[in-house]
């Protein structure tokens, strides 16, 4: 590495941890603990209607009042939102945003990982979920092996430390996966390099029944000697701890939520058949792409589907999908939510919603569900963010039209009752920030080398913009 | 469309449906669409009596019509007289033929069909673990003779599910290599390639290496790049190859039309390849060239004027950084971006929805376009919404997905609005025709009543009430 080169690469660091956070609205961010007055807008409140003309009060970060001309202190800041819609913060139930590691998928059965070690608080895209009004993010490992890592539940406070981000109290949870990628139909064979088990959708099977039937014996295991201890027997040893099989016994006790990634209306089937075998519930289907196929026995499950409003046929086992499914599935009983398992598509999560309404005409109120309220339960963080109710978390974002329509974007999102995007902000920074770039670009060592091109930026690993085979992505990575 | 009238709307439609329904009652063609409703699951295309036949071209009368025409004013109350596959009469008076089928559009809008000037609609069918319906790219780097055409599959699943939606035209691009083939522009519905196609040879499609991306702007990029000068000169020999042939090809032509006016000449033999290249390199038809850096579409637009191409730039997520060139040269930009994430970690968040007001206001000829392979083509009106949500006029956004993309294809004569003597693509909905919610109504494409039902309502259909 010449001199030459270690300056400059030290110069891009510092502009990608200076520069760029600035840019993305993180610097002089006042805090916002006050109280805050959103006046005359539209409230989408998702559980209680749509309201007129209505305010919302924020204080100390929760919704304090809902309804037409609120009084606020006198220190309170007022926001005039005449014409505006305000939409609790969209919750996105499938993400892989600020993750630096997706897949562990060397085995079949990764419950001992946990994305939370691979968290990136300064991921760019999460700015622009933002933007999107979407405030939460579950974090899924991929989809590379039937029982997968455990995910972590995210506020996006963009900016903060990674600790402010976790959702407090948001229950655990863990990704499974069925089908092509767990089989890894589209992955290919590598020259002396044997294929993992399992192969095949009865192996997928195996491979779930005998994780959990080691699990039953762990925890028995574990039960005989709290028994042995309770009796006062003295010289006991303990089982040994296993990290893989403790989140399984979670599941089993009703303590850890299961999201199983699944396309084909027969895994659907088979995984509620090993549920109900070893007696636990999975909490969501996610992508379920032929869900509507076995609509009432997810709803007789009492599962949630988190879904693809319409992704289709990439591969085989999305051939089925149609973009119906939402209306089914719904109509049917089940709790629907609609992901974007994509950073791109986690900016517009508000007219997936109203593609339900097109196909299959959902209604407003249970379209808008689909990206707030329903996915909270899938979370089983209801009691806290998803609507529009006094003692919630001011988690919302204010919208220039209905968020339903092409036409509308976001003017401010606040998570927490404080304001982590504002359009108008965003705008008058521009200028500044233009003025900052330009002057980083001439210092000596960013110049352009003779050959006449710019010097590479880092590295960043980027995930592709449609995420739906995440999977496969990590694989062709050698 | 506002959201308050939006149960008047639904009421109209249902009135509308209602009549529909009587319509169809008596019609043979209506028990086929219940007959195939349960159709089988998991083949691949769409075997079914409505993709499989061309309907005919009949004489109709769509009344008491929003008629948006994009290249006039919004016609209220009025009436489109539709015969022979064209548009014979638009206005609020005019004469209904006697054996015209009258329909009535009563609260309802009718737009020109939506225009994606850049798919790969028909050449691929599920592209993973299927390549046996992946017709995408040729081997080797320069196909100019690899035409799209040959190859759009007409009962591929994705067609009806596209126009359904009320795209009822692509362009189908063949991919990768250099010069990846040649691209056609193709009606959304026949029972034969020949029989889809409104421009069959529309444009050459031209990937111009990159940094970074290799010839074909696909895969993943490059861990490190070790060399840059290496790395540039091998750009330059690729570009050399392409700027070879081009020259070959004018060369051939010169010679073959020597010899047809004077056989005493040598005859030159006959080469499909440089064949097939003579009509771009003499700036007959136009040459697709995708680029998305600033870099690369100044480069584009350079070798576009070396070779004297007619050029359209594909992608263009640095276009706004180029406008004053693309304006002075009057190239077009198939704009495809709107819906990606920021290329650079410190732009704007918005950049890449904003592109197309920045073309707008900077008097860019463009088109907005998914780039999606097939499947998704049918969201097209969303990334014009995006454009508009952030600065494009409304109008400008639907110009950007009917009447701009016809005239950028240079068939601004016979698709793209609602005028007199165009071909009778039409869409009636009962709302905006960018915004989600609206629902389409009733579909022409060439005078054709188009059936609403695609492998998606037919799989609705049949699991819609399992109880």
């Amino acid at each position: 590495m010449t001199p030459r080169f270690f300056v400059r690469c030290l110069l891009l660091s510092v502009f990608c941890t200076v520069l760029v956070p600035v840019a993305l609205g993180q610097a002089s961010r006042p805090a916002q603990t006050g109280e805050i007055l959103i006046r005359n807008a539209t409230v989408l409140t998702v559980t209680r209607g749509t309201l007129p003309n209505s305010d919302v009060l924020i204080r100390n970060g929760k919704i304090a009042g809902v309804g037409r001309n609120l009084k606020a202190g006198t220190n309170a800041r007022v926001i005039d939102a005449t014409g505006k819609y305000v939409l609790p913060g969209i919750i996105d139930c499938h993400s892989h945003s600020m993750l630096d590691a997706i897949n562990e998928g060397s085995l079949a059965v990764t419950s001992m990982v946990r994305v939370q070690d691979a968290l990136n608080p300064t991921d760019p895209d999460l700015y622009r979920a933002l933007a999107g009004g979407t405030t939460t993010l579950n974090l899924l490992h991929g989809s590379a092996n039937p029982i997968g890592g455990l995910n972590t539940v995210v506020k996006i406070r963009h900016g903060r430390p990674i600790d402010e981000f976790i959702f407090p109290g948001a229950p655990p949870g863990i990704k499974f996966a069925l089908g092509e990628n767990v089989k890894r139909s589209n992955s290919p064979n590598l020259p002396g390099v044997q294929r993992r088990y399992p192969n095949t959708r009865m192996g997928v099977e195996e491979v779930l029944r005998d994780a959990f039937a080691r699990a039953r014996d762990y925890k028995l295991s574990w039960d005989e000697y709290q028994k042995a201890v309770g009796r006062g027997e003295k010289n006991l040893i303990p089982p040994r701890r296993d990290i893989q099989l403790e989140p399984l016994v979670e599941i089993l006790g009703g303590k850890r939520l299961v999201h199983a990634h699944c396309y084909r209306s027969d895994e659907i089937l088979m995984l509620i058949s090993v549920a109900n075998e070893f007696g636990f519930k999975i909490k969501t289907f996610q992508h379920a792409l032929e869900g509507y196929k076995v609509a009432k026995e997810i709803a007789q499950h009492g599962a949630g589907a988190s879904i693809f409003v319409d992704n289709w046929g990439y591969k085989i086992e999305a051939y089925d999908s149609i973009p119906y499914n939402a209306a089914i599935m719904a109509r049917s009983g089940v709790n629907v939510s609609i992901n974007s398992d994509s950073d791109e598509r986690a900016r517009r999560l508000n007219t997936e919603a109203a593609k339900a309404m097109r196909y299959g005409n959902v209604s407003e109120e249970e379209a808008l569900k689909m990206i707030t309220w329903n996915p909270a339960w899938q979370l089983g963080i209801q009691n806290r963010v998803g609507s529009i109710e006094v003692g919630k978390d001011a988690d919302l974002a204010i919208w220039n039209g209905h968020p339903l329509s092409v036409y509308s974007r976001v003017d401010t999102t606040f998570v927490d009752g404080e304001i982590f995007f504002d359009r108008q902000q965003d705008l008058a920074r521009r200028e500044e920030l233009q003025k900052e770039r330009a002057q980083l670009e001439q210092a000596e060592p960013n110049r352009p080398p003779g050959a006449g091109a710019a010097p590479q930026a880092p590295q960043r690993r980027r995930r592709p913009a449609d995420e739906t085979d995440i999977w496969r992505e990590e694989l062709e990575q050698p | 469309m506002t959201y308050t009238n939006k149960p008047e709307t639904q009421k109209l439609a249902k009135d509308f449906e209602v009549q529909q329904r009587k319509r169809w009652r008596s019609s043979a063609l209506v028990l086929l669409v219940f007959m195939v409703a349960p159709a089988g699951a998991q083949q691949i295309g769409y075997p079914t009596t409505q993709q499989g036949v061309l309907p005919p071209q009949g004489t109709y009368a769509i009344r008491n019509a929003r008629i948006v025409t994009v290249s006039g004013p919004v016609i209220e109350n009025g009436t489109i007289v539709i015969r022979e596959g064209k548009i014979a009469a638009v206005g609020q008076t005019v004469n209904i033929p006697a054996s015209a089928q009258q329909i009535d559009a009563k609260g309802l809008s009718v737009y020109p069909g939506m225009i994606d000037a850049s798919t790969s609609m028909g050449l691929v069918e599920v592209g993973q673990g299927a390549p046996g319906t992946v017709d995408l790219s040729e081997v080797g780097d320069l196909n100019p003779n690899a035409k799209a055409i040959t190859a759009v599959h007409p009962h591929s699943a994705h067609i009806a599910t596209t126009r359904v939606d009320g795209v009822t035209n692509t362009v189908t691009l063949p991919l990768g290599g250099l010069i990846s083939g040649q691209a056609a522009l193709i009606n959304l519905v026949g029972t034969t390639p020949q029989e889809m196609a409104v421009v069959p040879h529309a444009a050459l499609v031209i990937n111009l290496p990159r940094i970074g991306a290799g010839g074909g702007g696909f895969g993943p990029p490059p861990q490190q790049i070790v060399n840059l000068p290496q790395v540039l000169s091998g750009i330059q020999r690729q570009v050399d190859r392409i700027k070879e042939m081009f020259r070959d090809a004018e060369a051939y032509g010169r010679a073959h039309e020597a010899y047809a006016k004077d056989p005493k000449l040598p005859r030159p033999d006959r080469n499909l390849v440089l064949e097939s290249l003579v009509p771009y390199a003499r700036g007959e038809r136009p040459v697709i060239l995708r680029a998305e850096r600033e870099a690369e579409i100044r480069s584009a637009l350079r070798f576009a004027e070396d070779l004297k191409l007619k050029p359209i730039i594909l992608g263009g997520n640095d276009a706004a950084k180029v406008v004053s060139l693309l304006k002075e040269k009057d190239v077009p930009v198939i704009l495809t971006g709107t819906f990606s994430l920021p290329m650079r970690e410190d732009d704007h968040y918005d950049i890449l929805y904003a592109t197309a007001a920045k073309l707008y206001e900077g008097g860019v000829r463009f088109c907005i376009s998914s780039d999606d392979r097939g499947a998704n083509v049918r969201n097209l009106p969303q990334y014009a919404g995006m454009a508009a949500a952030h600065g494009l006029p409304p109008a400008e956004a639907l110009k950007a997905v009917t009447l701009y993309p016809a005239q950028i294809m240079n068939v601004g004569d016979r698709l793209g609005s609602i005028e007199v003597g165009k071909m009778a693509n039409l869409v009636v909905t009962d709302g905006d025709l960018l915004e989600v919610r609206t629902q389409v109504r009733r579909l022409f494409i060439d005078g054709r009543d188009i059936p609403l039902t695609s492998r998606h309502t037919d799989l609705y259909d049949a699991f819609k009430n399992r109880r």
